[in-house]
């Protein structure tokens, strides 16, 4: 038989893109490690190790696999294809080409085992129906683009189509976007948007700028890039969600224990053993310190070499753990005694306000009222990137390298745990596979800083495996909401008033964010006179409950706008004339006193929507005629959404160069964490500047050479970052023309170390090889700086949180299974006021996203500590639970924003979840209280609502 | 230390697995692991890591056992081998009764899980939510052992016990599935429940094979139900009472007590009341299912 004379390791060959390899292995490494860590092909992703997510898929033997469930052993004498080898045939390139072109690829981390399982797919079928490429590539999860333009990508790849033609067609067929007041035409380049003010970058839908290196595999992400030196950090942590400890012989057990270098303790921190958001609040431990207050609490961090950390046995360790009882939920944490934190003894972290009028007299005048209680649980964040990164020390600097949304938060909080000036710690921003909030905390970085701190020269790098990133990183708040809301006769909004819990989990991290947003924002885009919203945080043994899209606001949004649904019914007038008759306009009122001054694009929204509500209202009440267990329900709700900071100064400053040869190099701060910002503001400062975008190189989020461009959320950096990036273009183009004494409507010829510039006629030149040199080397720049306008809330919540805000309607139409209480979403249409949309096709992205993660929080999304701690049983959508969206853009400009833009990251996610409910309960006539609504659920509250 | 075996005959892993039984202690760490398509270790390994556990290091790999390859037909059995896959299934030109099995087939993971995981080690982990188990209950189908002492076959009810538990013996290996021909008329159907449409455990499943005489009326009967107890389970009462029933009427003979056998828990994915219910429902619609033409096709 064959047995092996070494039985820990195997002889095995490979072929791989065509390159022949001969191994020497452990039989039982997964093909996903042997691809990325032994032959350096990175572009195979790693996103759970257990088949759950498809990101590692390849080409094995001709068919698509999961390379993380393949033992090298079964690999042996294979003919493998990466996402590397793609290229290689001309199908392989149609395809990549395909996903740039048509938007398929967003922060790019499942974009490989997209693209391998696309490419197994059109080997057997060059001319997929839609069914055919959910078929194939439905064992692939991504988070950013809710599949559709996936689709898109792949049914196009080998179609013979013309190009542009496929996007008119899939205009027609799917639902593309349409612009306010421009109509698609058949020939525009490139798309069917027009440029309005002049031929430039704005309004077009350009292919990402940074997706090249998405779709061919060499963009490093978080865990793509450490030296080959680097050691292994891994961290024990808590499977307790309440307990005290104490370590026995740490130093004998490294000691007897091989490949182990050091390990680390709470005692091991130079600086300060704390981090958090809010410099008042830095409640969390990098390393618990004989308590944790929640189940996946570091405790200790091993170093060593990657076998050995990874062969570590818990009960090896000298532990000793004495649990305590857990306060699990809100109930609990405001029972909990002792408290979690010694500095709120009430175990209640923080409140937030805001009043206008005067709720309690108003109530009792109405004509109309309703009010009920609603409760979600925790949401997780789900990226497909775990996260990941290394850093070094050299001399008394550390560098660290990681998947981040805010390079400069983190390098402050890496030099406090450090105890060094900030100025001695660099952040380099790797490619970040998705955020949506949760990596604005930071997670490996005080880590890997730390153990690096203490191995000078050495590198130390760390990838939290999915199980460690669900059972330790942020999720979305768990709110239990008390809400009640007034109108008068003819259903104008009269009063409103929110109580509303969230649960933090064990540390603060974004709270106060929260705290403050919600209530500005809980009574929703209407005018009303009178307004309590009331927010506070309660301290729990639950994992920390942190930023994610939205701050709270999706969960208030689906308490608020059931309760406009009710007061529509009571008055008896349809649900979207409801919100018209109450929708915030310019010179309106908002509840914390700030008169909108321009920008408010609701009434549009709702406008545009009626046709299509109509439509889908006629439909359901035609296809409910007919007997079956399906009911067809419509739904609709709104949103609105500030945006920027809250109350706060978050400015964001962008440099625009020209060096000696002619170069433009945008330095730009913000991190795109796959929504699209490098190529947004490059449009941006492309224009500003009248030079053509393709010419302009970006960097990309380096704390030492870019400004602060603030962190990536709030849908702040098109607005934000934009704005200065528009300005900097500006600066840099007034220099050039002051130099040349051009006009202001002089054109300039850019791509040479002679600048070409022509006013009216007059031709002149201006040699960049002639001028001085700056400091970095360049020969012209321009820096603008945007902060964008608000001032501070007062104690009953008054005052200009934000410059301006984004607005949207979303109508659902969808079916649900009386007998089994199962919901398929069908058509979603979002209208959505983004200011000016800088790429509508990114704009589009973003909204198939936002919609994905709604249409989750929904109906399946539920993160249980302990329970649903990975991606089989933590359900995201699949690309076969994604609905046909058509979108419809409302552009109500804004005069602060760059050529009139506002954002749309989170404005995308907040109405879906409350419109989807809307539908529910005009299908079935139950009111879902409760996010997710599980099939179980729904039956539920069907079955109650017979009895 | 780590053993990784990867024989090349049947014989040779039945003495390894003779040994293995004879000389190691029945722990689930130091005993010889069976692993086919791996995608059920990969996972299970996974979890035990993130939390620094140890895991089976012993495998005895089976993949290049070619005599346990491929779906053949027997003489009077369909023969599914101990490595073939759920996409083999899939490409197999098969009988309609079969099709209950191949719209599994098509609903265990993605694409790629398909391509690598085999239907006898679905059966093998004897998860309460294996979609295989109830289509090849339906099929009545039976499980052949081998060890070195020779071949024994049991019916797939006998062979899984309960959640996770078999009646494997250490030293055995389950070479294959088999499959009685079905009779001329059988046809079926599998109904999966979850809450998302790709890559989802099963709330509830249903299997259903139907085989009518000359005037449609119900000849014989197999219908199983998954996830709804520790190991899936037919329906005896409700197969008895569907003989001589018309299929169009057969929907209706379903109530709550013919699913009394179930046994379905509370999870983070349904509680144990819905589980029956849906299990009802579900029964209801794949017979539905079944008297209209259209459905049947795989």
């Amino acid at each position: 038989m064959t047995l092996h004379h070494r039985p820990d390791t195997v002889e095995i060959t490979l072929t791989v893109n065509g390159n022949d390899h001969l191994l020497t292995i452990p039989p039982a490494t997964r093909l996903s490690e042997v691809l990325r860590d032994h032959l350096g092909l990175t572009g195979t992703k790693v996103g759970c190790d257990a088949g759950d997510c498809g990101a590692c898929t390849v080409s094995l033997a001709g068919q698509q696999v999961c390379a993380c469930l393949v033992p090298a052993a079964q690999a042996d004498g294979g003919q493998i294809i990466t996402v590397e080898g793609l290229a290689a045939s001309q199908a392989g390139q149609l395809l990549q080409a395909s996903f740039a072109k048509h938007g398929a690829v967003q922060c790019g981390i499942c974009t490989p085992g997209m693209l391998m399982a696309a490419s197994d797919l059109l080997a057997r079928n060059t001319a997929p129906s839609r069914a055919d490429i959910m078929d194939a590539l439905g064992g692939v999860l991504c988070r950013c683009t809710g599949y559709e333009k996936i689709v898109d990508a792949v049914a196009a790849a080998l179609s013979p189509t013309p190009s542009g033609e496929d996007v008119m067609q899939s205009m027609t067929d799917e639902g593309g976007s349409l612009i306010s007041g421009v109509l698609p035409h058949p020939t525009a380049c490139g798309g069917h948007l027009l440029p309005r003010e002049k031929e430039g970058a704005i309004g077009q839908r350009i292919p990402k700028l940074d997706g090249a290196s998405r779709i061919d595999g060499s963009a490093l992400f978080g865990a793509d890039a450490a030296p080959a030196d680097a050691l292994w950090l891994r961290a024990i942590r808590s499977p307790h969600a309440r307990a005290q400890f104490a370590f026995g012989d740490l130093a004998a057990w490294t000691k007897a224990t091989p490949g182990i270098t050091r390990v680390f303790t709470a005692r091991d921190v130079p600086g300060h053993n704390s981090f958090g958001v809010y410099p008042d609040l830095k409640d969390q431990p990098v390393l618990a310190d004989g308590h944790v207050r929640y189940r996946g609490e570091a405790i200790l961090a091993i170093l060593g070499e990657r076998k050995a950390v990874d062969a570590i046995c818990i009960d090896d360790l000298p532990i000793d753990w004495q649990i305590e009882p857990a306060a699990i939920g809100i109930a609990a944490g405001l029972k909990a005694d002792p408290p979690l934190h010694a500095f709120k003894p009430d175990n209640v972290l923080t409140r937030g306000l805001v009043e206008c009028g005067d709720v309690l007299a108003a109530f009792p005048t109405a004509a109309f009222t309703a009010e009920g209680h609603y409760e979600t649980g925790f949401v997780e964040h789900a990226y497909i990137e775990p996260e990941a990164g290394y850093a070094i020390r050299r001399g008394d600097t550390v560098q660290v390298f990681a998947c981040t949304q805010a390079p400069m938060m983190d390098r402050d909080e890496v030099a406090r745990v450090l105890g060094l000036p900030v100025g001695d710690v660099v952040i380099l921003a790797s490619a970040c596979g998705g955020g949506f909030g949760g990596k604005l905390d930071v997670s490996v970085q005080p880590l890997i800083a730390l153990a690096a701190w203490h191995c000078p020269g050495t590198p130390v790098r760390c990838v939290y495996n999915r199980i460690e990133s669900m059972a330790s990183t942020t999720k979305r708040h768990p709110s239990e909401v008390f809400a009640r809301a007034s109108c008068d006769a003819d259903g104008s909004l009269l009063s409103f008033e929110m109580d509303a819990d969230f649960n933090t989990g064990a540390y603060a991290s974004w709270w106060p964010t929260v705290a403050n947003r919600v209530p500005v924002h809980a009574t929703g885009p209407y005018k009303v006179p009178h307004v309590r919203n009331r927010t506070r945080a309660i301290y729990t043994n639950e994992t920390p409950a942190g930023a994610f899209r939205g701050f709270g606001i999706p969960q208030a949004a689906i308490a608020q706008e059931s309760l406009y649904d009710t007061l529509a019914e009571k008055v008896g007038i349809d649900r979207l004339e409801f919100r018209l008759i109450n929708a915030l306009r310019v010179g309106d009122r908002t509840p914390t006193g700030q008169v909108l001054q321009a920008s408010a694009g609701l009434a549009e929204c709702l406008e545009r929507l009626k046709p299509g509500w109509r439509a889908m209202l006629a439909d359901a009440a035609a296809f409910n005629r007919s007997t079956g267990h399906l009911s067809r329900g419509v739904g609709i709700a709104c949103m609105w959404y500030g945006i920027g900071n809250t109350s706060m100064s978050n400015p964001s400053t962008m440099r625009l160069t020209l060096d000696a040869s002619g170069a433009i190099t945008f330095w730009n701060g913000a991190v795109d964490i796959g929504q699209g910002s490098t190529t947004v503001l490059g449009q941006i400062a492309a224009d500003a500047l009248g030079a053509p975008v393709h010419l302009i190189r970006s960097v990309v989020g380096d704390t030492d050479k870019t400004f602060d461009a603030g962190k990536t959320s709030a849908s702040r950096q098109t607005f934000v970052s934009g704005k200065a990036a528009e300005l900097a273009g500006k600066a840099l183009r007034a220099e050039i023309l002051r130099r040349t004494n051009a006009g202001p409507e002089a054109s300039i010829a850019f791509g040479d170390s002679v600048l070409k510039v022509e006013d009216n006629g007059r031709k002149t030149a201006l040699d960049l090889g002639s001028l001085p040199l700056l400091a970095d080397g360049t020969v012209l720049e321009g820096i603008g700086t945007f902060d964008p306008p608000t001032t501070p809330l007062d104690a009953q919540g008054q005052g200009v949180p934000y410059a301006t805000y984004g607005f949207a309607a979303q109508a659902v139409s969808l079916d649900v299974d009386r007998d089994l209480g199962t919901v398929k979403v069908r058509k979603i249409i979002a209208a959505h006021d983004v200011g000016r949309s800088i790429n509508p096709m990114l704009v589009e992205g973003q909204i198939h996203g936002g919609i994905a993660q709604g249409l989750g929080l929904a109906l399946m999304e539920e993160f249980i500590p302990g329970r649903t701690e990975n991606l089989h049983d933590y359900l995201i959508p699949t690309f076969g639970d994604m609905p046909e969206i058509e979108i419809i853009l409302v552009e109500a400009h804004e005069p602060l924003g760059p050529s009139g833009a506002k954002g749309i990251g989170e404005p995308a996610l907040i109405p879906t979840a409350p419109a989807i409910f809307s539908a529910i309960r005009h299908a079935v006539g139950v009111v879902p209280r409760k996010a997710p609504l599980l099939p179980h659920r729904l039956w539920e509250l069907m079955r109650g609502s017979e009895a | 230390m780590a053993t990784w075996l990867r024989p090349t005959t049947l014989e040779d892993a039945l003495k390894a697995l003779a040994a293995d039984a004879a000389n190691r202690p029945d722990n689930a760490l130091d005993r010889l692991v069976p692993l086919a398509g791996g995608t059920d270790y990969f996972p299970a390994v996974k979890t035990r890591q993130a939390w620094f556990q140890p895991s089976p290091r012993r495998i005895l790999d089976l993949s290049a056992i070619g005599d346990l390859a491929g779906v053949v037909q027997e003489p009077g059995v369909l023969r599914i081998g101990a490595l073939a896959t759920w996409t083999a299934i899939l490409d197999a030109p098969l009988h309609p009764a079969f099709d209950g099995l191949k719209q599994a087939s098509r609903q265990v993971g993605g694409v790629q899980i398909q391509n690598r995981g085999t239907v006898v080690g679905n059966i093998c982990n004897a998860s309460p939510a294996a979609d295989g188990v109830p289509p090849l209950l339906a099929l009545d189908a039976q499980v052949e052992l081998a060890s070195l002492a020779g071949r024994r076959r049991l019916p797939l009810s006998q062979f899984i016990l309960g959640n996770r538990r078999t009646a494997l013996q250490r030293d055995e290996l389950v070479t294959a599935v088999l499959v009685p021909d079905p009779l001329e008329s059988e046809h079926s159907i599998f109904l999966k429940l979850g809450a998302r449409a790709y890559l989802v455990i099963s709330i509830a499943s249903v299997a259903a094979n139907i085989a009518l005489d000359a005037k449609g009326r119900i000849l014989g009967a197999r219908i199983a139900v998954g996830a709804c107890s520790a190991a899936p389970q037919r329906l005896a009462l409700l197969e008895q009472r569907l003989l001589g029933e018309t299929l169009e009427a057969a929907p209706r003979t379903v109530d709550a007590s013919m699913l009394a056998a179930l046994d379905p828990i509370d999870d983070v994915r349904a509680t144990a009341v819905y589980r029956r219910d849906a299990a009802a429902t579900l029964v209801r619609r794949a017979l539905a299912g079944l008297a209209m033409p259209q459905e049947r096709a795989a």
